[in-house]
């Protein structure tokens, strides 16, 4: 059994469904991509994942999500809070601001192992520096009692992934952890996480919109529009053979990242608004594909091998 | 008319509503005192001395037997009337200051706000002893400090505002036009920097009526026999035993008028949609 | 820090030059000569010129200030006319109780003032949240001597809890204290909640979140601390405000006081005295906005190393 399942859920935060039956697993030792532009729903699925959407006034609405064996939509927040920091970290997209600016980066990691690992304050920092040299902080001892605005944009997202890794967590999920930095340090954190699942064996879900990072890190990828899925592959699979008319186009603007995060170059449109979802399949108006019972029919789920495929067009591809 | 459109809005808000209805009632009271005031402002009687609330006067007499409800009609005149004036110079001021000083930059804007600082880190009410003491007491005195004590909050807010605007196409459009200075920082900044400041001000003039109400109770403020909500109080502190009213009723007055003030304020802030801009300077 | 605090204080020496020459010029801007309010009515116009050479009325305004200053600084400044005392034995007569009441009604507003605020942003649109903040709009829009005499009118002379004025014992102190501290709670209280909900609307709170730290962990010890900075500036810019909220209060309650003194020094226009108390009120604003600064600096390593 998977170490999480997200089964068939939706998300609500008041009128807006930013998402609408996703469905997703992920197990120890493994690299989930989820990919998508901005206002895909990526962020909605890892703040549902870590319990945190009341924090927006959202709530997970329908389906389950299942961490080893619990199940969290169902869990008090009491528990949940126990799970969050120790079993299930979360790295944010900017470690400019995801840093409090009023106390040092050490106290910062270290109030994760007095809070969840019965650590006390010295046994806590020891450990601090002991993560932050494993995830080659130069001269860890003095940066642990240096404040978030004297260190470089990189230097604090190690900090933000020694923070996820105090609690010895099995499942790490990083929201976009290296759009907010310059493109050298970006492969550098990248190969950090990437290294720490291959030597710990934890669960990462990495959330990019960055088809080349996905290429370099990932086991498999879910890409996401417009709050639902639409593929879900190995990832050998999805670049060797790619289904989804929007997963090639993504695969397409590959060569073009660099130039814009967030909208992709090589798609024309945007992608629509909570509020201003299309009918049928709703990246129809923007697809090169599109006949005219796209905008009529949701496209089911469709399941091809391994991988889940959710346009008509494909389906009707591979039933000949 | 497109100017009443936000002051109609926020009278139709549940806190807007009823303060604007109350500062309407007490604008009709200071332009009608005269025929509502059922005994002239400085009639003394001193027989009737002290009087507690009756049928007769509603809210007591003084000290010297005058009609206390007739002296707080009057008094509405005097007191939001010098609130008013001197608040609308104190704008006036400030949009004048902070838009040279945001329009031309450099030392123009370090010398006009270096005075206004000046007056800003020193709270009202020493401004305005300072000036009293140069002056001496009296009503124009107090203009003159509600003047000076508060214009450097609107030089701020009008300074950040033109600042955010000198840089908008339709002021480089009119540059280009060949415009002049004077041209573009009063007919196309200023105006449409104005709409935060004239809600500030209009805060303001709460804290105008206190600091009013303050001066004439010592005594520094209107001079007797005028009534102003602070100086008919004034009198009262020595009779606070035995004519209590005296001091409670201006009181309660200046406390509805101030609360409708910031009720309604408040009500306009939001139908403008301004509360960010009211925080900048 | 050290360095942070030299700059702080050097930068006060100009402030502290354009006070004391506005208050120097007090003297010289009311209309007539200064000497005349010394004068009796129907003195000779040799015992004025007399006069004028003994206080240098007749030297230049420039020399005169330069005198002025030089004095204070020693810490003469001058004699009272009607008081008939050197103004800096009044000063230290008086200042005493009004430091006692000015600091205490800062410690009473700003403890309230943060749990009521802290609270109410804890609890934000909740019934409890708009019923705190009313009761608090309400409190500052009454004048505070108004608020003081209503307290005496209830407390002292209905109740009988308290003394109606003096400053005898430290129960003279609780009605001027809560008159002057409920308009501080109310602006420390409003400036709190919404320092807060500004600060829990930042990043690092989801982090905090997303570590597992509980909500009210989160609020009372993160939050909070962030909160404070504009706090800590409001109170900085405040005391003087504090200050001359007691300036009235003192007079209400007949305490004295540098306000008290102040007050009926204008009334009498005693400009020695009056000079004097505005000077050192004026020097407390400008200590205040330097301690709220030192504070801050103390609790935000930004603001620290902006200036090293």
């Amino acid at each position: 059994m998977a170490l999480l399942t997200l089964d068939t859920i939706a998300v609500t935060i008041g009128q807006a469904e930013p998402l609408d039956r996703l469905s997703l697993d992920i197990d120890r030792g493994e690299i989930l991509g989820i990919v998508g532009e901005s206002g895909s729903g990526k962020s909605m699925t890892a703040l549902a994942i870590m319990g945190l959407l009341p924090l927006i006034g959202g709530k997970v609405s329908a389906g389950a999500i299942r961490f080893d064996g619990v199940e969290l939509t169902k869990l008090p927040e009491a528990d949940y809070r126990r799970l969050r920091g120790k079993r299930m970290a979360l790295i944010t997209q900017n470690p400019m601001t995801s840093l409090d600016p009023i106390r040092t980066v050490g106290a910062q990691i270290d109030q994760v192992g007095t809070l969840h690992m019965g650590m006390r304050a010295e046994a806590a920092r020891e450990r601090s520096i002991e993560i932050m040299e494993q995830l080659r902080i130069p001269d860890a001892a003095t940066v642990h009692g240096q404040y978030p605005h004297q260190l470089s944009g990189g230097m604090k997202q190690r900090i933000v992934i020694a923070m996820a890794l105090m609690g010895e967590p099995d499942l790490i999920v990083a929201d976009e952890p290296t759009t907010a930095l310059d493109v050298t340090i970006q492969a550098q954190i990248i190969q950090i996480l990437v290294d720490l699942v291959r030597q710990r064996g934890l669960a990462l879900i990495l959330i990019t919109h960055d088809m080349g990072v996905v290429a370099q890190a990932c086991d498999k990828v879910a890409v996401l529009y417009a709050g639902r899925l639409a593929e879900f592959a190995a990832v050998g699979e999805i670049f060797a053979s790619p289904r989804h008319p929007y997963t090639r186009a993504l695969i397409g603007c590959i060569a073009k990242e660099g130039q814009a995060s967030g909208s992709l170059v090589g798609i024309p449109g945007t992608i629509p608004g909570v509020f201003a979802y299309p009918s049928g399949c709703r990246y129809h108006p923007r697809c090169a594909l599109a006949v005219p019972a796209c905008a009529v029919n949701v496209p089911p789920e469709q399941r091809l091998g391994a991988a889940r495929v959710a346009c008509d067009w494909v389906t009707e591809v591979a039933h000949g | 008319m497109r100017a009443l459109a936000p002051l109609l809005k926020a009278a139709r808000t549940l806190r807007g509503g009823p303060a604007a209805l109350v500062l309407l009632a007490l604008v009709f009271c200071a332009i009608f005192a005269p025929l509502l005031a059922p005994f002239p402002y400085d009639a003394m009687h001193l027989p009737s001395a002290n009087m507690e609330p009756d049928a007769k006067h509603w809210m007591g007499t003084d000290e010297f037997g005058r009609d206390l409800f007739s002296r707080i009609l009057y008094g509405a005149r005097i007191s939001l009337g010098v609130a008013v004036s001197s608040m609308a110079a104190s704008v006036l001021i400030g949009v004048i200051i902070g838009g040279l000083a945001g329009y031309f930059g450099g030392w123009v804007d370090r010398t006009l706000m270096a005075i206004s600082d000046m007056t800003w880190s020193f709270p009202e009410i020493l401004i305005a002893l300072v000036l009293i003491a140069i002056i001496g007491p009296g009503l124009g005195s107090t203009a003159v400090a509600i003047t000076v004590g508060y214009f450097a909050q609107f030089a701020r807010l009008t300074r950040a505002q033109i600042i955010a605007l000198k840089g908008e196409t339709y002021i480089e459009a009119a540059r280009n036009l060949g415009a002049s200075d004077a041209a573009i920082l009063f007919r196309h900044l200023i105006p449409n920097a104005m709409t935060p400041v004239l809600v500030a001000g209009m805060l303001a003039t709460g804290d105008a009526i206190i600091l009013e109400a303050t001066l004439g109770f010592f005594g520094l403020g209107a001079q007797p026999p005028l009534p102003s909500w602070g100086a008919i109080m004034s009198s009262g502190t020595a009779q606070i035993f035995i004519a209590p009213w005296v001091i409670l009723y201006p009181g309660l007055v200046i406390a509805v008028a101030v609360v409708s003030i910031n009720l309604f304020g408040d009500a306009l802030i939001d139908a403008l949609d301004i509360r960010g801009k009211l925080r900048e300077g | 820090m050290i360095s942070y605090f030299a700059r702080r204080l050097l930068l006060l020496i100009p402030v502290f030059l354009g006070l004391s020459v506005v208050i120097f010029m007090i003297i010289h801007l009311v209309p007539g000569d200064p000497i005349d309010h010394i004068l009796q009515i129907g003195s000779s116009p040799e015992r004025k010129a007399a006069l004028m050479a003994k206080y240098g009325f007749d030297q230049p305004l420039l020399v005169q200030y330069g005198i002025w200053l030089g004095k204070l600084v020693q810490g003469d400044l001058g004699d009272a006319i009607i008081l008939k005392q050197p103004v800096s034995t009044l000063i230290a007569q008086n200042l005493p109780y009004s430091l006692a009441l000015g600091s205490a009604a800062l410690v009473f507003s700003t403890v309230i003032g943060v749990t009521i605020g802290a609270l109410a942003a804890m609890a934000k649109d909740s019934f409890f949240d708009r019923a705190l903040m009313g009761i608090i709009l309400a409190g500052s829009t009454v004048p505070s001597f108004w608020l003081g005499l209503m307290m005496i009118l209830i407390f002292a002379v209905e109740l009988g809890w308290f003394p109606v004025s003096g400053a005898k014992n430290w129960q003279a102190m609780v009605l001027p204290v809560l008159t002057i501290g409920l308009g501080g709670i109310a602006l420390v209280a409003r400036v709190t909640r919404v320092a807060m909900l500004d600060a829990a609307r930042q990043d690092f709170v989801l982090m905090l979140h997303a570590k597992g730290v509980s909500r009210r962990e989160i609020y009372l010890r993160h939050i909070l601390r962030h909160a404070m900075l504009p706090v800590v500036t409001l109170l900085g810019l405040k005391i003087g405000w504090i200050l001359g909220g007691a300036v009235t209060i003192e007079f209400v309650f007949a305490r004295p006081g540098l306000g008290s003194l102040l007050i009926t020094s204008l009334n009498q226009r005693d400009y020695p005295v009056v000079q004097g108390c505005l000077l050192m009120l004026g020097i407390a604003v400008m200590l205040g906005t330097l301690l709220a600064d030192i504070v801050q600096a103390a609790m935000d390593p930004r603001i620290r190393d902006r200036v090293s």
